[in-house]
Parts: C-alpha cells; structure tokens; sequence
C-alpha cells in the first residue's frame, strides 16, 4: 500500500467525494445562471416579459447614455461603502480581539444583533432618524461646511457656502453611504475579528520594542497580519454595495440611482429581462476587469520583489567569498 | 559614576493583591552580561518588561545611562527585547525583519543594507535572506532574533529565556554562539534564565530571584561556591542540608552537632560562636563513597561517615549515589573516569563510607535566635 493511502483525503476517489457536492452546488445556482444570464443578453425581448429570438438587439440598447454614468456612480458609491466599512472595522477588530474572552463573546455576539430585525425595517427606520428635522440632519450640513473648507483649503474647490435648505440628508447619497456602512460593517468585522483572534498580538510589542509606535506597528505589522481578513471583508461589502438596490431605493430619492435599481426597475417593472441580464453582465465586467488588472499587476510586482531579493542573496554571497 | 550603567533603584511591581517584584535595586555595568536567575514566576519577565517600557513600577526608577527612562515608552528606550517565542513578524522576509528598526531611525539606504548584510554574516544566515521566518528552523530563527535586536546597536540587550525553545544540542551550541556575539558586539546583556548552567556558563554576574526579591548577586563561581542562603544552595545546582549547633571550636574549624547525626567538621569562614545555629551545605560532587575508609589526612581530620547504599542511578556522565548515614538521606556523585574504574564496585545495599574534607562544605546561614 502506498503510504498517501494512509490519508483518506489523499486517495483520488476519496477527494472526489468530498469536495463534489461543493462542485456541484456552485455548478446549479453559480456557473449555470450566470451562463443563462449571459445567454439571455444576447437575445430580444416579447411584449408579455418573455425572452426572445437571438438577437443582438439588447446589446444595442444598452448604449443609452445615461448608463456609464450610473455604472461609474455604483463604482463609486461602493468604493466609499468599503472604504469606510474597513477604516471603521479594522480599529473595532482589534479591539475586540484584545478583549478578554468574556467581553470578547459579548461584543462579537452583539455585532450580529441587528440581523433579528428585517433588513427593510432597519433601512425603514433610517428614513426617520435622517429627517430634515433630526439632529443627523445638523450633522450633515456640519461635515457639507467641513469638507467644502478643507477641499477649498488644499485647493481643490473654491469656497461656496452651504444650501441649507437643498441640502438635506435623506435623498441623497450621504445617506445611501451611511445607511450602507451601518448595514454591511458587520460582514466587515466579523471576517477581520477571525483574523485578529489568530493574530499573535506579542509581535506588536516587538515592533514597538524596535522603535515603533502604536500607529506604524498597527499599519505595518497589525495590517499585513489580517491581510487575508481584510481581503475577504472588502469582498464581502464590496460585492453587496455593488448590486445594492433597496437602501438606495429608499434613502437616495432621485439622485442616487445605482446600478441596482436599474436592473431592479427592468426586470420587475418594464419585465425586459434580457436588458436586466445586459446590465448584470455590465456590472460583473466592469468590476472584474480592474481587480483581473490588479491581481495581474501584483503577481509581476512579487515576482519582481522575489527576483530583487533573490539578486541580494547573490550580491551577499559573493561579497563574502 | 562610568559603572552605573543600568540602575534598578527600588524597584516594585503589584498585579492585583501579588507583588511579582518586591523592592528591586540592582546595577549593571556597560558591556556586561548581567543574568537574573529564579524560578518560574519569581518576576524575571516582569523586571525585563519594565526595562523594556511594557510595564510600569508601582514604585521605584529605572536608569539608564544616567537618565531616568521609568515612564518613557517602549519606542524611546535604546534597548532591544529579544522575545522567548522570537516574534518575527511572519509577513517579512528575514531581511526586512532585520532592516526593520534601521528603517524606522530613517537610516538612508545604503546604510541599512550595509548593516544588514554585515550583521547576516555574523549570524551565517546570509543565504537565507529572502526567506520568510516560518520556512527557517528554530536555531535559525533565534540568529534572526538575535540580530533584528542588535542591528541598531542597542544600549542593553535583553533576552528572556532565548533557549528555552531549542532542543539540548542545539541550546549547547547557541550558548557558545551567544557568548561569542557578546564579545563581538560589546553591547550589554542582560539574560533572563531559570536554567542555572546556561547563568553560570555566560554570565559575568548573576542576580538569584527569588518571590521578586533578590537574594544573592555575585559571580557564577560566588554564588555556587558560596550561596548567600539555603535557598540559593539548594536552586544553584544539588546538595546536601544539614542544620545544627556549633558545639566547639579548634582553630580554623568548629565542629557541628546536628540531631541523629555525629558531629561534622567545618571550616568556620564566617568566625562563627560557639552554640550558633547554622546550616552546612556540602554539595554531592565534593563528597565520596568508598568501601574503604580514607587514608587518614594531614592537619584537619575527615568527615567519615559509615552509610549503607539506598539507590544508584547512572547518569552517563557520573552515577548518583543515595545513601543513608544515621538516619539521613544524603546524595552524592561518581564521576566515571579510568582511575575511578580501578575502583572496587559499589551496589545496592553496600556498607559503604562517605566522606568530605572540612573546606568542603559551606555554612550558609546562620540563625539567629
Ligand atoms: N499581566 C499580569 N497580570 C497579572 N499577573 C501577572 C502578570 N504578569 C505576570 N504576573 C504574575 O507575576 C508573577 C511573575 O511573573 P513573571 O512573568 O515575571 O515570572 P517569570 O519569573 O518570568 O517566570 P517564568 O520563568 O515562568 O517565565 C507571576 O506570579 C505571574 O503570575
Ligand atoms: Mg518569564
């Protein structure tokens, strides 16, 4: 018997078995629907909301001008989305994970509170707190008045004062940020909570024993430490953000339509599901061909950080004979 | 004073209702190798941490080169930790591990690769640069260590228990490889232990701790040869206790009267009285056991015991005899070496003699009443 025999999970047959109905599920509800989306884009649509012939008629309708800016305003929406989410989460991770164990399960129990109430409710709500009579509402013109200052103040805007009365919270896309970083920062935690747990916080104090303060160990040694965390929380509020259409539906009046809602409003209302295929496959392209550009760009980055350190080694070894 | 380097100046650490370091005032020289030895949780790592701004005195300021750096933060002290568990940051590769203090003091470039390159040469891990610390082995690991602390030339190195992760052989060869560094870099160690043979083998000084008080702080040959108190004799290496009364005295030596055992000749170093209370400690590698009584010495007499042999357990190096002498359990080692060999072989249950000359055993405390 060969010796990889002795593991089950090292035997071809066994490692079919195990990871097949994964395979399998991915296959029905991922790789096959995303294909009848795709194939759907490429036909035409029937009056009663039926798909039709094989036509490249969709496609021609998508040239509508208002949509790149709708995909660009989605794109940038998200971004913001994630970014606070991380900036928010990574401080909160840390400090959960440096709780002891009985505030740490209260913490990381009471993060996950929200979800017993429905999603619609809570956005519901929001509509209410973000009342142009509420104190949210003073708040906003607060940070309009401290961004256009600081933007006029590193040059890039001049100096106009406030609207105060167009410019209100609710319907706009302040709230559609907001609303959206209090509903996906959970996902956002959670994943780098995981990896601080696994972090081994005696590496902090030896940053700082060589010279380092709180804030570079955090970002140069804390950071690349939950790196894997963070991947998978970005992902996880980035994703949603993307296809996100309630919370804008409801918080972002006319404004702030997202690519979301378009879809939203050709499938269910104009039932043109072929466009709404269109508009998915738009979206998919649009976010992954900058994250293939990305991956792409950091793999010739490694290889080049590996060669430099490789032709150090040699440079030491020669130095030394 | 160009001596008081490192002051510990009455040093006190609380942790709740346990004081981990109970009045602590201890000085170290520049360019020594300062070790603090004690038991587990006697409050090594608790002195360590507050030298290396981890930990703040209840009460007490620590200085260093003459300047008070109590309440300074762990970034602002020039002094290095190297951690029992290593903590290399396991995102870098072994070269920016090392480069990592020279970059935050904003060293230029060529500066930090010279030093870097130089200092993996020093360990002999220049081959290993662009590898990241878990593709390394455990000795290796520890060089890193070793290095990333020293590369910036710190004021005091402090290491707690560096060694205690590695194998025996291993432990053996970074001993020496230490001692080495140590020499060639100049700057000073302090070495955290509860291992006395890795103390006395590196060490200039030792402090022995004790429940976070110091109880005897000497050369590794002083304080084996003359432990200030029981309890450093019987934490430094092994050996034999026996309390009694000086009953009477004959020049240099007293004679000691312990209960159910006959009367013990000692050298009276400490000028001790008659009916003084005293603890003699003789340690097993000074005593012998024979079948034969000893030839009888010039000047002082022997201690001669006639014993019976209880166990003996070879331990490659020596074998380690108990024996029983009126009543008392003593031990006692045999080196194995040829003209041992010749001699006649002891086992269980022998009649046996042991013996010890007078200078041989050490009054380590007196009692007072
Ligand atoms: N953060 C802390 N909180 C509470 N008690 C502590 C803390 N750190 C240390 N102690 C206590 O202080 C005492 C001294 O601890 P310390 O770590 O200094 O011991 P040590 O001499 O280094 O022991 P070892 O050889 O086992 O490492 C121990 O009894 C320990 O329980
Ligand atoms: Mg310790």
């Amino acid at each position: 018997m060969k010796k990889d025999n002795l593991n089950p999970l090292k035997s071809k047959k066994a490692e079919w078995v195990v990871t097949l109905p994964g395979f399998v599920w991915l296959a029905l509800f991922f790789a096959i629907p995303a294909v009848i989306v795709l194939a759907f884009t490429f036909h035409g649509h029937t009056a009663n909301g039926g798909v039709g012939d094989w036509s490249m008629s969709t496609w021609r309708e998508l040239v509508d001008p208002d949509y790149p800016a709708i995909v660009w305003n989605t794109l940038r929406i998200s971004f913001w989305v994630t970014l606070w989410s991380i900036v928010l989460a990574l401080p909160c991770a840390y400090a959960i994970a440096r709780m002891n164990s009985k505030w740490k399960n209260i913490v990381a129990g009471s993060i996950m509170l929200p979800f017993w109430t429905s999603f619609v409710v809570r956005v519901f709500a929001w509509k209410t707190m973000l009342h142009p009579d509420g104190w949210l509402q003073s708040c906003y013109i607060t940070w309009l008045t401290v961004k256009n200052w600081m933007l006029a103040w590193i040059g890039l805007a001049s100096h106009a004062p406030i609207d105060v009365a167009s410019s209100t919270i609710l319907d706009s896309e302040a709230a559609v940020v907001l609303v959206s970083v209090y509903s996906f920062i959970p996902f956002a935690i959670m994943p780098i909570y995981t990896a601080a747990e696994k972090f081994d916080f005696s590496l902090l104090e030896a940053a700082r024993d060589l010279g380092a303060s709180n804030f570079y160990a955090f970002r140069k040694i804390f950071i690349p430490g939950v790196k894997q965390g963070l991947i998978s929380a970005i992902l996880m509020v980035f994703i949603p953000a993307i296809g996100s259409y309630v919370i804008p539906q409801m918080l972002g009046g006319t404004d702030c339509v997202l690519i979301g809602n378009k879809i939203f409003m050709r499938a269910i209302q104009m039932r043109n599901i072929p466009h709404a295929s269109a508009l998915a496959t738009l979206m998919a392209v649009s976010v992954l061909v900058p994250i293939g550009c990305a991956m792409w760009w950091k793999r010739r980055q490694n290889a080049r950080d590996r060669k430099r350190l490789e032709a150090q080694t040699a440079r030491l070894l020669v130095s030394r004979h | 004073m160009t001596n008081d380097f490192l002051v510990f100046d009455h040093v006190t650490k609380r942790f709740g209702a346990m004081t981990a370091v109970n009045d602590v005032s201890l000085t170290v020289k520049k360019g020594e190798f300062f070790s603090l030895l004690g038991p587990s949780g006697c409050g090594k790592t608790t002195l360590l941490r507050m030298l290396g701004g981890f930990e703040r005195p209840d009460s007490g300021r620590i200085y260093l080169e003459g300047k008070d750096i109590t309440d300074l933060p762990p970034n602002q002290r020039r002094v290095h930790t190297v951690f029992q568990n290593y903590a290399l940051f396991p995102t870098m590769t072994i070269w920016d591990n090392i480069a990592f203090s020279l970059k935050l003091a904003k060293k230029d470039p060529e500066e930090i690769e010279e030093r870097v390159d130089e200092i993996l040469e020093m360990i002999q891990l220049s081959d290993q640069a662009w590898k990241y610390p878990n593709q390394l082995s455990g000795g290796q690991k520890q060089r890193v260590a070793i290095a990333r602390a020293l590369v910036d030339r710190p004021l005091v190195l402090l290491l707690d228990e560096p060694l205690a992760a590695l194998d025996l052989k291993l432990r053996q060869h970074m001993l020496i490889e230490l001692d080495t560094i140590h020499d060639q870099v100049g700057i000073t160690f302090l070495y955290v232990t509860h291992d006395q043979g890795e103390a006395m083998s590196l060490s200039d000084r030792i402090a022995v701790i004790n429940k976070g008080t110091i109880e005897q702080l000497d050369g590794p040959a002083k304080i084996y040869e003359a432990p200030a108190n029981r309890f450093v004799a019987s934490f430094i290496g092994d050996t034999n206790f026996f309390s009694g009364e000086i009953v009477s005295i004959e020049g240099d030596y007293c004679f000691i009267q312990c209960e159910n055992f006959p009367q013990i000749q000692a050298f009276n170093d400490k000028n001790l009285k008659v009916g003084q209370k005293v603890d003699l400690s003789v340690r097993p590698e000074k005593m012998r056991v024979t079948p034969t009584p000893p030839l009888p010495e010039k000047g002082a007499g022997i201690n001669v015991y006639p014993s019976k042999v209880n166990d003996i357990v070879y331990q490659g190096v020596y074998t380690r005899y108990w024996v029983t002498s009126s009543g008392c359990k003593i031990h006692t080692l045999r080196p194995h070496s040829r003209f041992l060999l010749d001699q006649e072989p002891i086992t269980w249950n022998d009649d046996v003699f042991l013996w010890w000359h007078p200078d041989d055993g050490y009054m380590v405390e007196v009692k007072e009443d």
